[in-house]
């Protein structure tokens, strides 16, 4: 009997989720989408406390979407874990719908942190964590980053200030499919050596398969571990994952299934 | 002799009282703590004044997930890097959610002097008027400065609170003084023309008030200290009474009071006008009287316009 059953039916759940409400949106991310469906099942459906019928709940974990064009896997987790409806759904992107093309707490129950704009989320996280730790409490922040968003500077103040700081409260997860809108990390900006760059800023960085369900776990908890110190994640992913038309391929990082592409990637889901 | 006291001074101050009454105030500063006079909180409650080094992007985004956990997050940097650089943080992560964060910044307009113009915000009205949900606030002495922090604090939402470097003269009775947030102050009444004033130039139209009357001229003031939301009645008002207004401020004429108000008349009651303020040009090195002078920002220059203004009215 496979121990992650469970995790996995959410998992295909979400990506048929995505697919569908992409394929109605006409517009949106798919490839960063499918790439963090395992690392936001696993948060969601494993480890964080949360309540889909009071997302207030001021005990709560905080997850901070910080790679926020990432939203429809947001929104296909938060629908999943009963935050609100699935019909929802496929209202992404239009007119008057919950939900904006990037997570907007306001108006999504269950979106802790309106995010969008990169980096930017990674450092409200910082700020949450540090209320939390200010506090005394037992809240833990995690905040998803992609690997294109540590061009932005203000990853690296964030990252300085959470270290300084003695965020262990705090997790980051980093989404590492090595592409972004134009093409490789390497081709744009080189980015490496992630697992150095945090570990000099003072960062517990552990490596994962972002795909693997026990790695996945096995890092949360070890993270709870390491005193006065942040973590960084970095999980290994796969852009476009599980529909094999849209895996490793920027050109799905931004760009919808049309009918005919919906139905193979739907097909190919039922299969699993 | 009036008593003259920096509105930061006034800052530093009101925090401390504040942090006694609110165990929820955080304070964040971005290494300009002695100048933003956020030194005094560090010092008063220490556990609670979060220095982010020199990163104000980042300091704007923590003040936000402050916020988030039910924080109430003063900020404070020089207004250029508030405004400027962390603008954009500012705007997506603070104003569209709506975030509690005050950010209460300092060293704004040309009077910071002898730094230069690459440390003298210009726009910063302009910009944070500009974006939605945000609450625009310039204290025109200490007096007022206080009551502003403890009107802000109670406040639910983002605020910018623009304060000066330098010391200005106290204008406002603490005792009689009853401020209201968004409501304008007529502080002369007058029937020839009216002069709007905000922050620290307020006192020079009360003093180009008392110039003009010795000339016969009847000019009446207005201490505009909140720009947004600003007070449409008020101005409204004072247009169908006076038939003529002056604007004047410590920051480009571009988008900030003389912009706000014009917006209000235009639509409402369009009445002629001049605006005073720094005309679209950056600052430079100087001490601050001298810089206001070249820079046309004093009574005289206030009396000199607005007789200009009415002689066509």
């Amino acid at each position: 009997m496979n121990k992650y059953r469970l995790l996995e039916e959410k998992a295909n759940a979400i990506r048929k989720n995505i697919i569908t409400m992409l394929n109605k949106s006409g517009s949106g991310h798919p490839g960063g989408s499918l790439s963090a469906v395992e690392i936001l099942t696993a948060l969601y459906f494993s480890e964080m406390k949360v309540d889909s019928k009071n997302p207030n709940w001021d005990k709560r974990d905080r997850f901070v979407l910080s790679k926020g064009h990432a939203a429809p896997v947001l929104y296909a987790t938060l629908a999943e874990k009963g935050f609100f409806p699935k019909e929802e759904l496929l209202k992404l992107r239009q007119v008057n719908s919950m939900l904006q093309g990037h997570p907007d707490m306001k108006g999504t129950p269950g979106v802790d942190m309106s995010t969008g704009s990169l980096g930017q989320g990674f450092s409200a996280s910082c700020g949450m964590a540090l209320a939390n730790k200010l506090d005394r409490n037992e809240i833990r922040t995690y905040v998803l980053l992609g690997d294109g968003e540590v061009q932005e500077g203000i990853v690296w103040e964030t990252a300085m200030a959470a270290s300084h700081y003695k965020l262990d409260n705090l997790v980051a997860i980093l989404d590492f499919n090595g592409l972004q809108i134009d093409g490789s990390n390497d081709s744009v900006m080189s980015v490496q050596p992630l697992a150095d760059k945090f570990k000099a800023f003072g960062w517990n960085v552990i490596e994962i398969d972002g795909h693997d369900y026990g790695e996945i776990i096995k890092a949360f908890n070890a993270a709870k571990t390491i005193k006065e110190r942040p973590t960084m994640t970095l999980a290994y992913t796969i852009k476009g994952k599980g529909i094999s038309f849209m895996e490793d391929k920027s050109g799905w990082h931004g760009k919808a299934p049309n009918e005919e592409e919906t139905k193979v990637a739907l097909a190919e889901l039922e299969v699993v | 002799m009036r008593d003259m006291i920096a509105t930061r001074d006034a800052y530093g101050k009101a925090l401390i009282e504040l942090g006694k009454m609110n165990n929820g105030i955080v304070v964040l500063d971005a290494d300009l703590s002695k100048s933003t006079k956020t030194a005094e909180f560090s010092t008063a409650f220490p556990k609670r004044f979060f220095n982010m080094g020199i990163a104000e992007q980042n300091m704007m985004g923590v003040a936000a997930g402050f916020a988030t956990a039910g924080k109430i997050p003063f900020v404070s940097t020089f207004a250029m890097f508030a405004t400027g650089r962390a603008f954009e943080i500012i705007r997506n992560s603070i104003a569209y959610p709506k975030l509690n964060v005050k950010i209460c910044a300092t060293h704004a307009g040309i009077t910071v002097g002898e730094d230069g113009a690459s440390h003298q915000a210009l726009e910063d009205i302009t910009c944070m008027r500009a974006i939605p949900n945000m609450t625009v606030v310039v204290p025109s002495d200490a007096v007022e400065t206080t009551k502003i922090i403890h009107a802000v604090a109670k406040l639910k939402g983002p605020v910018y609170v623009r304060l000066g470097r330098l010391a200005v003269p106290v204008i406002n009775d603490n005792e009689k003084y009853k401020f209201e947030l968004g409501k304008g102050v007529e502080l002369i009444e007058g029937n020839d023309v009216t002069i709007i004033a905000t922050g620290m130039m307020v006192s020079e139209a009360l003093k180009a008030s008392d110039k003009l009357k010795e000339q016969g001229i009847n000019a009446g003031v207005v201490n505009i200290h909140t720009i947004k939301p600003i007070d449409k009645e008020l101005i409204i008002k004072k247009a169908k009474e006076t038939g003529a207004m002056v604007t004047v401020e410590e920051h480009n004429i571009i988008g900030g009071l003389g912009s706000a108000v014009a917006e209000v008349l235009i639509e409402n009651h369009p009445v002629i006008m001049r605006r005073i303020g720094i005309n679209d040009t950056f600052g430079e090195s100087g001490k601050p009287k001298d810089l206001l002078e070249k820079y046309k920002l004093t009574a005289n220059e206030i009396v000199k316009s607005t007789k200009e203004l009415i002689a066509n009215k």
